[in-house]
């Protein structure tokens, strides 16, 4: 692997927004219909704030960065692929039926193993100032 | 009623295999925002040297919910779904999931705990291909949130 990376360095940043025809399309695609994901009132009777983003909708969105970085140039090297991947759930991301909520994704260099071929990348995911996703961490291996 | 603490060290039987087909991948990367040309286009994925698509990081856990839905329907459980919040999930890959595998899954729940009134169950979904090859296990950790 080069010798690019370099801990703190941030490989991709990038702000998502996610509607509930967000919500809808990835209750499809996973395969994952709790109510409490489409339907305000589902959401209200359990006592939640409002319609809530499924929380591995908001992981999976999140190291999309991580993997644009991998298949572009700004690369340190082709053929990267993410081998693991962990996310702690720490806060609920309430969808606006209208406005949607906006999730910010920076995605920065933690460590570096270059003999091994791998990195880990911390990502840093939050909505509205707050951090949503804790110990966001991408292990990357380029072998 | 708490979760209970025999459940620790529980293996279910294997679900049946889960074929990986190139149009699911491509919906889940979608649904993900995903951008990444190999989720989509096969060519790109061959000349990266895969026999297909690949599915983007976290299209294990569409695998893993077989398992997780042995778990809470397990009669002796005492898993309330209504109050179950995800606490943490891991995927640990030995190689990417692409279109064409077929992946069983087997269910092992590695640890009960009691924090406060509420319960924390681990259970961990070993995933291998037809060849029997590992190619992810995934790790969730979910909350049980006790009477308020």
């Amino acid at each position: 692997m080069s010798a690019a990376l370099e801990v703190g360095q941030v490989v991709a940043e990038q702000d998502f927004t996610l509607t509930r025809d967000s919500l809808v399309r990835y209750a499809g695609a996973s395969g994952d219909f709790n109510a409490i994901h489409y339907r305000d009132d589902v959401a209200e009777a359990v006592g939640l704030p409002g319609v809530l983003a499924h929380g591995m909708l908001t992981m999976g969105t999140a190291v999309q960065p991580v993997v644009s970085w991998l298949e572009s140039d700004r690369a340190p090297q082709p053929g990267g692929w993410v081998s693991d991947y962990q996310v702690r759930f720490t806060r609920p991301v309430v969808v606006d039926p209208e406005r949607g909520a906006v999730l910010t994704v920076v995605a920065r260099v933690g460590q570096v193993d270059p003999e091994a071929g791998t990195a880990r990348i911390d990502l840093t995911v939050t909505f509205e100032g707050a951090t949503v996703l804790g110990k966001a961490q991408v292990r990357v291996a380029w072998a | 009623m708490p979760v209970n603490p025999e459940l620790q060290g529980r293996t279910f039987p294997p679900v049946s295999p889960y074929l990986v087909g190139r149009e699911k991948v491509r919906e889940f990367a979608r649904a993900t925002s995903s951008s990444s040309r190999l989720a989509i286009d096969p060519e790109a994925a061959r000349a990266a040297g895969y026999a297909d698509v690949v599915a983007p990081p976290t299209f294990a856990i569409v695998v893993q919910e077989a398992t997780l839905q042995q778990l809470l329907a397990a009669p002796d459980a005492g898993i309330d779904f209504s109050r179950v919040v995800h606490g943490d999930q891991r995927f640990s890959y030995t190689r990417p999931i692409v279109a064409g595998d077929e992946l069983t899954a087997t269910l092992t729940v590695s640890g009960v705990k009691s924090l406060g009134g509420h319960s924390m169950v681990t259970a961990e979904s070993v995933m291998v291909d037809s060849a029997g090859e590992h190619v992810v296990t995934t790790v969730s950790t979910l909350v049980v949130r006790g009477d308020e």
